[in-house]
């Protein structure tokens, strides 16, 4: 089936074989959308890939989050979700002196981290792994996070077509928050308007060659 | 016999409707439903966090909607700000909405939905509605179902649809009569108010017609919603 865009309450598909997926429900044999989106059937599952919306944070997304508040156990963390996440004490690798928690993160301080559990209670960060940590410097802004997938492209091939056009290292955090760092300022906002130029188009299919050829355009009039 | 109506509308036909989704830039959902006169812009914000916090469910999230209709959208001037009317209508705009939208899983959250009058020409509730799923739904909030709007107003002893404020006042023979009805594109009734007098027959015969308006408003919120995706995949090429 080919994808298509479909509105709450529409009428996916019609067939016992086909099973309901993401943000779809069967009623009768029907498959229905229950978001906004584009409809797509793979191997018998049909799933609506949302377009527009708020950041649903999932268990395992990479983020860039601000913090909001220092606990005695944690920092509180604002990731752009309806809920603050938490980011243990136990979850940082390295020594942390209890009686000063702010010389490892305090208040308005950026961060990368990972959802590693979302429950009942809340959100937890994790700092365990590559990459994850405190931003010392660099460029950040904010995407729709439903245009992430389009800005990191297929097993990041656009992000490294950024990264070679710019000379920056980019990082996207799974919640829309960019983060751009490069040697000169110049080189940053340049980033930007590349990613924001992918933001505004990402509807579009065949992106990546529009966007290599938006470089070359853009290379011709330094 | 046949009536006349003042605009020379057949009684079943509906005044011209546009729609547009993504009015407002800085809101996650939004749309804006004009009929005839009546302009409605409605946006939407979130799922985000309840406040003030004893309002919040853990059971799940809840809806919040507000109406309000701007100062210069009658020829009078209205007061501006919330009043008796508003508060009712935002009540009953919430009633309409809250069957179709599905907020199980967040809980402790809240869904704002603002809607704002901007030219006012009768059948305000029906145009807010109506712009109001519409940026639900451009909000990616999950729904069973969109919802249509419309109102249906018995003039003397003639049943019409969507009456405008001209016919509102229409004072000849038993008067005006409104009955604004929302129902959900499989034919569900969320919402319904009376406002005059009506024999049981006839609000039976003012269902079936309100089902059958309920279609073409369906149709333009339907094509308004694909036709924001398709612009944006084919438009900035």
């Amino acid at each position: 089936m080919e994808r298509k865009i479909v509105i709450p309450g529409e009428m996916i598909i019609e067939g016992e074989d086909y099973l309901p997926g993401e943000n779809t429900e069967k009623r009768d044999g029907k498959v229905y959308s229950s978001r906004y989106g584009l409809a797509e059937e793979q191997s018998n599952l049909v799933k609506v890939i949302p377009l527009s919306g708020v950041y649903h944070p999932r268990r395992g997304n990479a983020v860039i989050g601000k913090v909001e508040n220092v606990l005695a156990n944690g920092w509180i963390i604002d990731i752009g979700a309806a809920d603050s996440a938490f980011l243990s004490l136990m979850e940082v690798p390295r020594y942390v002196n209890k009686d000063a928690m702010e010389e490892v993160l305090t208040i308005d301080d950026m961060v990368t981290a990972k959802i590693w559990s979302i429950n009942k209670r809340g959100i937890d960060l994790s700092l365990k792994g590559r990459g994850f940590g405190k931003i010392e410097e660099g460029l950040i802004f904010n995407v729709n996070s439903n245009k992430v997938p389009r800005i990191i492209g297929k097993e990041g091939s656009m992000i490294k077509i950024i990264k070679e056009n710019t000379g920056c290292d980019i990082t996207v955090g799974q919640n829309g928050t960019v983060l751009v760092e490069g040697n000169k300022i110049e080189d940053e906002l340049f980033a930007k308007k590349a990613i924001m130029y992918i933001a505004e188009r990402s509807f579009i299919s065949g992106l990546t060659d529009l966007v290599t050829k938006w470089f070359t355009e853009q290379g011709n009039k330094k | 016999m046949a009536f006349k109506r003042p605009d020379g509308r057949k009684i079943t036909e509906m005044r011209p409707a546009e729609a547009k989704v993504g009015v407002v830039p800085n809101a996650d959902g939004s749309a804006m439903f004009k009929s005839g006169k009546t302009i409605a812009i409605a946006a939407v914000y979130g799922p985000k966090k309840m406040h003030p916090q004893h309002q919040q469910n853990p059971r799940t999230g809840q809806l919040r909607c507000e109406y309000n209709m701007i100062s210069f959208s009658v020829d009078d001037r209205i007061r501006p700000g919330r009043n008796r009317r508003a508060m009712e209508i935002s009540e009953v705009t919430k009633w309409a909405l809250e069957p179709v939208v599905d907020l199980k899983d967040y809980p402790n959250q809240v869904v704002d939905v603002h809607i704002n009058i901007i030219q006012a020409d009768a059948g305000t509730r029906c145009a807010g509605i109506n712009a109001a799923a519409m940026a639900l739904a451009h909000a990616g909030i999950p729904m069973k179902n969109m919802v249509s709007s419309i109102s249906i107003g018995k003039l003397d002893k003639t049943l019409v649809v969507d009456l405008t404020k001209e016919e509102e006042d229409f004072e000849e023979g038993e008067g005006p009569t409104d009955i604004p009805v929302s129902i959900t594109s499989d034919g569900k009734i969320t919402h319904m108010q009376l406002d005059g007098m009506i024999e049981v027959k006839q609000l039976q015969e003012s269902i079936d017609m309100a089902k059958e308006a309920c279609k073409e408003v369906y149709k333009i919120q339907k094509d308004a919603l694909k036709k924001f995706i398709e612009d944006k995949s084919e438009g900035l090429n």
